[in-house]
């Protein structure tokens, strides 16, 4: 292995801000972020694209999902094998799919390969054909995957929770559909959801890596720069789901299991919200620092009950939810429940103590060197920095916004989402 | 080749390995003992993963909580693992403080409490550990493959014990581990990251140098015997989705064929990713097996590759059934793709084609401190550094005889087992 080339000064240890992060608008309606990083021969590329599953038709729930995992499986100029064989015979990676409100796309490779990354990106969001013969394997795959799910007592809890949580929403489908939407989707279906919803407007692309960010730009604008959609249909993140009235239990049954999963939890803000911080900060107390915050103290340490039980803020364009899981055997679901409830109580009676706010605060600070020390953790916060208009100098100003939030504003976000006589608990196991 | 890395032997037979990258201010700081499940004997399999969890219980110094609090207001992060040769412990830490990880460490390797009534609590997390894995199909394939793999060397059960000995095993069968196996003279420190190596030694030293060596443990090692033909096992479980897994004797990772035999998966399989942290990894799309296996439609994904041991183990490849294909299908299809690299020359270009995908994966590698950390002790527990610094060009000496010689060699009928995970259906009880 060769020695590390050392970047003293330069981009070492400092924090991606305006000085050092180059973002333009490519006139075509694409935002290019590039930030360099001399430690590694290697780059990585990440993004997305305003098409996803809140676009799903009932019937067809699942499309976005399938045209996403479809759009490598066969383009204008390459088979789905000569497109591999062009990125696996360089040691590069690339991958796309769909979430609810975008479609997002992620690769690395080395650094001189970047202009084939891009170009084969390019070619896999502009010119997918969706050959009728990878169609039917893709399906075959894809339902598989939800016979594998079926089968999985956390994605069923997870899929069972969005259903009650979001009734009558958009995020109350799985993006993954359903065995009979997945059957029902046809080629031409791919095709159109495509035509429709692929476009430049409202794409953003990072790059992150050994190369000086002008010249990534660059590449990214030589091979996107000409794409053009003039009927591409908008994406929007939907509005608020209606509240609960009462807490909601529901069970699915999975027969010859040995341990069930449990979610419990409600709203959640958006990651636009200005009291997100204080929200995500009172959910470290919660279930986060340390071995897994007071949840994990309460469920694992004290009671035994469970390898895994934490608390999760899941925050995105839409409406968020704020959630407890735990994996416990099925004896001891009632009590593990019970415990989780508590503490949610707890925390929307008397907020976080002075020191277990400080204990959290000083963990934010202190991890964000270790969160930015590969291409793919700068490129996940310059990608946040985009997708909820952070500021470029977010990062930078970071540590002043975690330190000026007060245990006040944190009990005042716990006790606008949580109420728990309102809550949806969903198990799911033998 | 440039020295890359120092290497220091205590009096009290402590081995330390440092290596300055001073890419960002950061410092990962490992801990290994020679010491896993291949010690074990029944009725206390398990016992190295349960005293590895009983690690964070504590000591007087350093109470549990006080131990996960330090770390995480600092910004750290921490962990564990216990595999089949080894146990091992990690801080990353913002470089300045990484005094505090050397400190916990040093103080738990002769400190624990190991006290009776944190076990009772503990066992039952780990037996909830065992449960959830038992949710997973491919767990009970493996666990059933391994088992028949190895009738006399402890390789034969899995890191987690049987759930008959983790249910009886006693606070002093524990302590007797630990005392027997934590010691210096049985411990490999690997630090990477922001420091100067002789300050780093001293404060090694300072921490380390006066814990008194102990009588070196012995090794649990028993010589599994040739295999006499193929072995088949069958296990039934719920669910939809059928799953066959095959698994080849290889030798030890410290073994010459080895690199052949590395570049012989990275062929069948794709290339395996070496970096058990800090992303990278490459698809496996456009291997022989994929083609062979998911292309025609006879899997729905597989994967395949080995594990690093000191004595032999096994070469797995695990295979997602179709669901309109029988496993002896897929299985024929195995066959029929061993067959032609055991009897076709290998084309030169295929194997340069690994060697840049090892090289890019090498790459991706060292964006992250922790990963480059994690590789100083990881081949110090069954080769040496060495090893890691040689494995490229180790590779790219390997010619095409080379490899259809090791096809020839390993990958016989006889030396495998063959495990099939048959789906009784949704509602089949266990």
């Amino acid at each position: 292995m060769s020695p590390q080339r050392i970047t003293r000064g330069g981009s070492r240890g400092s924090l991606p801000g305006p000085e050092n992060i180059h973002r333009e608008v490519l006139p075509n309606g694409i935002t290019v972020l590039a930030r360099s990083n001399f430690s590694s021969p290697s780059v990585t590329i990440s993004g997305y694209i305003k098409s996803g599953s809140v676009l799903d038709p009932d019937a067809k729930l699942g499309l976005a999902d399938f045209t996403a995992s479809g759009l490598m499986r066969g383009t204008r100029r390459h088979s789905f094998d000569a497109l591999y064989n062009a990125l696996e015979s360089v040691g590069a990676s690339m991958g796309l799919d769909s979430g609810m409100n975008t479609t997002g796309f992620h690769g690395h490779a080395l650094v001189e390969d970047l202009p084939l990354l891009v170009r084969l990106l390019s070619e896999a969001l502009r010119e997918p054909i969706f050959p009728s013969k990878e169609v039917e394997k893709l399906r075959h795959q894809l339902l598989t995957g939800l016979a594998v799910r079926a089968q999985d007592t956390a994605d069923m809890a997870d899929m069972v929770f969005d259903g009650v949580l979001y009734r009558g929403h958009p995020y109350a489908r799985p993006e993954d559909g359903y065995p009979k939407s997945i059957k029902a989707i046809r080629r031409e279906d791919l095709v159109r959801f495509h035509q429709a919803t692929f476009g430049p407007a409202g794409m953003v692309i990072v790059v992150v890596g050994a190369i000086e960010p002008r010249r990534a730009a660059a590449v990214v604008r030589r091979t996107l720069g000409s794409w053009k959609n003039a009927g591409q249909r908008g994406c929007e993140a939907p509005g608020d789901p209606r509240p609960l009235r009462a807490t909601i239990q529901r069970h699915h049954r999975i027969a010859g299991k040995v341990q069930a999963d449990i979610i419990i939890g409600t709203n959640g803000p958006r990651r636009t919200d200005p009291h997100w911080l204080a929200a995500s900060l009172g959910n470290s107390v919660l279930g986060q620092f340390g071995m897994m915050g007071r949840v994990g103290k309460s469920v694992r340490e004290e009671s035994g009950l469970a390898y895994y039980a934490y608390s999760n803020l899941s925050s995105g364009l839409g409406p968020g939810a704020w959630t407890v899981s735990a994996g416990v055997s099925p004896a001891n679901v009632q009590r593990a429940s019970a415990l989780i409830i508590r503490e949610l109580k707890r925390f929307v009676k008397s907020g976080v103590t002075r020191e277990e706010l400080a204990d959290s605060k000083a963990n934010f600070v202190g991890r964000l060197p270790l969160s930015l020390e590969s291409n793919a953790g700068v490129a996940s916060a310059l990608l946040n920095i985009e997708r909820y208009q952070l500021g470029l100098d977010y990062y930078q100003r970071y540590a002043e916004r975690v330190q000026s939030i007060t245990r006040a504003e944190v009990l005042e976000v716990a006790r606008e989402f949580i109420d728990p006589d309102r809550l949806v608990v969903a198990t799911a196991g033998p | 080749m440039p020295k890359t890395h120092t290497k220091t032997k205590f009096p009290n037979g402590l081995t330390v390995l440092l290596k300055e990258i001073h890419t960002t201010p950061l410092i990962s700081l490992w801990v290994w003992y020679r010491v896993g499940s291949r010690d074990e004997a029944p009725p206390l399999t398990g016992i190295s993963h349960l005293v590895e969890h009983m690690q964070f219980k504590g000591t007087r110094r350093f109470p549990a909580e006080v131990m996960d609090r330090a770390v995480a207001r600092e910004g750290g992060t921490r962990n564990a693992f216990t595999f089949l040769d080894w146990t091992t412990y990690f801080e990353t830490m913002p470089a300045d403080k990484i005094d505090l990880g050397l400190r916990l460490e040093a103080d738990r390797m002769t400190h624990s409490l190991i006290d009776a009534q944190e076990l009772a609590s503990e066992r039952t997390v780990v037996i909830s550990e065992r449960e959830g894995h038992e949710n997973e199909p491919m767990f009970l394939l493996s666990e059933a493959v391994q088992h028949a793999a190895f009738r006399v060397h402890p390789y034969h059960h899995e890191v987690i014990g049987d759930m008959a000995d983790l249910r009886t095993m006693q606070r002093d069968d524990l302590h007797r581990h630990y005392r027997r196996y934590y010691v210096p003279n049985n411990t490999v420190v690997s630090v990477a990251g922001d420091f100067d190596t002789k300050e780093m030694l001293g404060r090694i030293r300072r921490e380390f140098a006066r814990i008194p060596a102990g009588p070196t443990p012995p090794r649990l090692s028993r010589t599994e015997p040739e295999p006499r033909g193929e072995a088949r096992v069958r296990v039934e479980g719920p669910g939809e989705t059928a799953y066959l897994q095959v698994a080849y004797r290889f030798p030890a990772a410290s073994h010459a064929d080895f690199f052949a035999l590395s570049v012989l998966d990275s062929l069948l399989a794709g290339p395996s990713n070496l970096n058990m942290f800090g992303g990278g990894g490459i698809s496996n799309k456009t291997s022989r097996l994929y083609r062979a296996l998911v292309d025609r439609q006879f899997a729905v994904g597989f994967s395949g590759g080995s594990n690093l041991t000191i004595d032999p183990y096994l070469y797995s490849i695990s295979i997602t059934l179709h669901p309109k294909r029988k496993p002896e299908e897929a299985l024929a299809a195995l066959d029929r793709e061993i067959a032609r690299i055991q009897d076709e020359a290998v084309r030169p270009a295929e194997i340069a084609r690994a060697i840049k995908q090892a090289r890019a994966n090498f790459a991706y590698g060292t964006e992250n401190i922790t990963n480059q950390a994690f590789w100083l002790g990881y081949a110090e527990m069954f080769a040496s550094y060495v090893w890691f610094e040689s494995y490229v060009p180790k590779l790219a000496a390997v010619a095409a005889g080379d490899i259809r010689r090791v096809a020839r060699q390993y990958l016989q009928p006889r030396a495998r087992v063959v495990g099939e995970y048959v789906a009784t259906g949704n509602g089949a009880a266990r």
